[in-house]
């Protein structure tokens, strides 16, 4: 397990220039996002409390969970998608190679550009499979005809759909099967280029194949991408995931409230293996949750 | 039917008793009202198809000089009316459609759904214009516009001003539904890709509602069309036809309804009944186009 993830990361191009983030196992690349003490609320609810993290460039990082727990709040703050929800509202810090995410001066829309999502529920466009990939590229300024062709190509050749759909691409999106649908999404999100793609439990509507599929999409776009998923499926995170954040939820019996936190983060391997907390050693062994 | 195993055999046949004549009432029930709706609507159509059909011909509908009341039909013809029905009306919906879509867009995509306090107001507003009878639409522009003007006040833009009063609710609230069922999954799909708030409505909002937005549209204008009310007061009433729509005096179909019907000469009410038809179909032709565009813009939303 060890050897073949070595060879990967000693043939990554060196780029910690910036914002070398803190060394991990002596293998970890630039860090892309660090999280310092994040709170995240809804209205006057707090969803998730205290979460620090950093997240390493061309990993797959796994966020695991209960339901509740907090773990697609925190990845849909990443990208600034918990703007769009009325009454949401983030504390502390998070730093995007360097760079505060919720400084004034930064717009959410630049934010998004360069951090892609894929969601639980595939959500292609009702126009076709060209358009749908064409719409990123489209919304960014390209206009020529050539260069869409070729963007289309290429975005579906990553994510491995090219030859199921090539003679399709002006048939509807919404014709495809669920599996087909959520790799066009996923295509849709590496046609923009981006630098990190968060998946929201992608597979979670899927069948045991296409969830397969797609996992092997994930290894195989992964030494040019970061990614951050959220899933339900803990075998999922031991088969896809590098590093892995145990999120539990945390109960307070005298206000009655409860509140997400971050139990548990480092090598999936040592998270399923050898669990440091006994909630994430009782999580991950199935006894709870 | 061949029993296989030994274990008891279990009716499935359907229950009897209460439970199935309760299940049978309401059958027939809903056949019932059913038919009862399509009695007035038969009638009315049935009514104004046999009365109206032998007043119409080429002549009829474009001849420009409406005859005075004692003629018999056959003279003259309601051209001047059809024209001035279908300007003053598409004249209503160049403003009020835009307008309405506009108004719609701003509620539910910047506004919240009504939760900042413009959006709350647009919304309660046209919610409570749907309900304001129609003449006082028409007394409205009266007033603000064909007094103050006054010879020249009266004009079909006058007429297409208090039309445009009528539909510019109707076109908001049917446009804010058909946004409100608009998954907020495709909007987020489309902000993931760095798009903005305008983006996201032109792109991906506005055409995947475009159907209802364009029928529900259509609908509205086809109410208009059909107003006497706002007309009363706005457009006067002439017998020839006036295609300028921004000077002088003008005429309607409902208006001509409205004074032939009014009075006691066979062939002016054989004329009112013509041009009740006439505006019936020009309804039908406006809902069979709504149709066809909910169907066209269907295509990719299955």
């Amino acid at each position: 397990m060890e050897q073949p993830e070595q060879k990967i990361k000693l043939t990554m191009p060196e780029t910690s220039t910036e914002a070398a983030g803190k060394q991990d196992d002596g293998f970890a690349g630039a860090s892309v996002f660090e999280a310092r003490n994040v709170s995240c609320y809804y209205s006057a609810f707090r969803a998730v409390t205290d979460v620090s993290l950093t997240i390493y460039e061309h990993e797959i990082t796994a966020f695991i969970g209960p339901s509740g727990c907090g773990k697609t709040t925190v990845l849909r703050t990443l990208n600034r998608m918990n703007d769009l929800v009325v009454g949401a509202r983030v504390e502390g810090e998070i730093f995007y190679r360097g760079a505060s995410l919720y400084e004034r001066s930064v717009s959410p829309i630049a934010v998004r550009r360069r951090i892609g999502m894929v969601f639980q529920k595939p959500n292609p466009f009702p126009k076709s499979i060209y358009d749908n990939i064409a719409y990123g590229p489209r919304i960014n300024g390209i206009r020529s005809k050539g260069r869409l062709d070729e963007i289309v190509e290429r975005s579906l050749r990553q994510a491995a759909l090219w030859d199921e759909v090539k003679d399709r691409l002006n048939k509807s999106a919404l014709g495809m099967s669920g599996g087909q649908q959520q790799r066009l999404c996923i295509a849709r999100t590496l046609s923009v280029e981006p630098d990190v793609i968060l998946m929201d439990e992608p597979c979670s509507a899927l069948d045991p194949i296409a969830t397969g599929k797609i996992e092997d999409l994930m290894h195989e776009i992964k030494s040019r991408y970061t990614i951050v998923i959220v899933t339900h499926n803990m075998q999922q995170a031991t088969r896809v995931s590098d590093r892995t954040a145990f999120y539990s939820v945390l109960r307070d019996d005298k206000s009655d409230t409860r509140t997400g936190v971050l139990v548990e983060y480092g090598r999936t391997q040592q998270i399923f293996e050898d669990p440091h907390d006994t909630r994430t050693q009782a999580y991950v062994t199935g006894r709870v949750g | 039917m061949a029993v296989v195993s030994d274990q008891p055999t279990i009716d499935l046949r359907e229950p009897g008793g209460w439970r199935r004549s309760k299940n049978q009432i309401a059958t027939v029930l809903m056949y019932v009202a059913f038919v009862i709706i399509l009695i007035p609507l038969g009638l009315v159509i049935f009514e104004v198809i046999a009365k109206g059909a032998k007043a119409i011909s080429w002549q009829f509908l474009t001849n420009s000089t409406i005859p005075p009341n004692v003629m018999p039909l056959g003279q003259g013809g309601m051209g001047a009316a059809v024209v001035g029905t279908l300007e003053i009306t598409a004249f209503a919906a160049v403003i009020a459609v835009p307008l309405g879509i506009l108004g719609a867009v701003y509620i539910n995509e910047y506004g919240g759904g009504g939760k900042s306090w413009l959006s709350g107001l647009i919304s309660f507003m046209s919610n409570v214009m749907v309900g304001v009878p129609s003449i006082v639409m028409g007394l409205f522009i009266f007033t603000v516009w064909v007094i103050p003007h006054g010879l020249t006040g009266l004009s079909g833009f006058a007429g297409s001003l208090a039309l445009a009063c009528l539909m510019l609710p109707l076109v908001i609230r049917s446009t804010y539904e058909m946004l409100r069922l608009v998954p907020d999954h495709l909007r987020e799909a489309s902000y993931a890709l760095g798009a903005t708030k305008s983006r996201v409505t032109l792109t991906v909002v506005l055409p995947s509602a475009i159907s209802g937005i364009v029928s529900g549209s259509l609908l509205a204008i086809a109410r208009a069309a059909g107003e006497t009310a706002p007309l009363l007061f706005t457009i006067g009433l002439v017998e020839s036809t006036n295609s300028n729509l921004f000077s002088g005096p003008t005429t309607a179909l409902p208006s001509q309804i409205f004074s032939n019907a009014l009075s006691p000469y066979v062939g002016a009410e054989e004329r009112a009944w013509g041009a009740a038809l006439t505006l019936i179909v020009i309804a039908f032709i406006l809902l069979f186009v709504a149709r066809i565009f909910t169907a066209r813009f269907t295509r990719y939303a299955r």
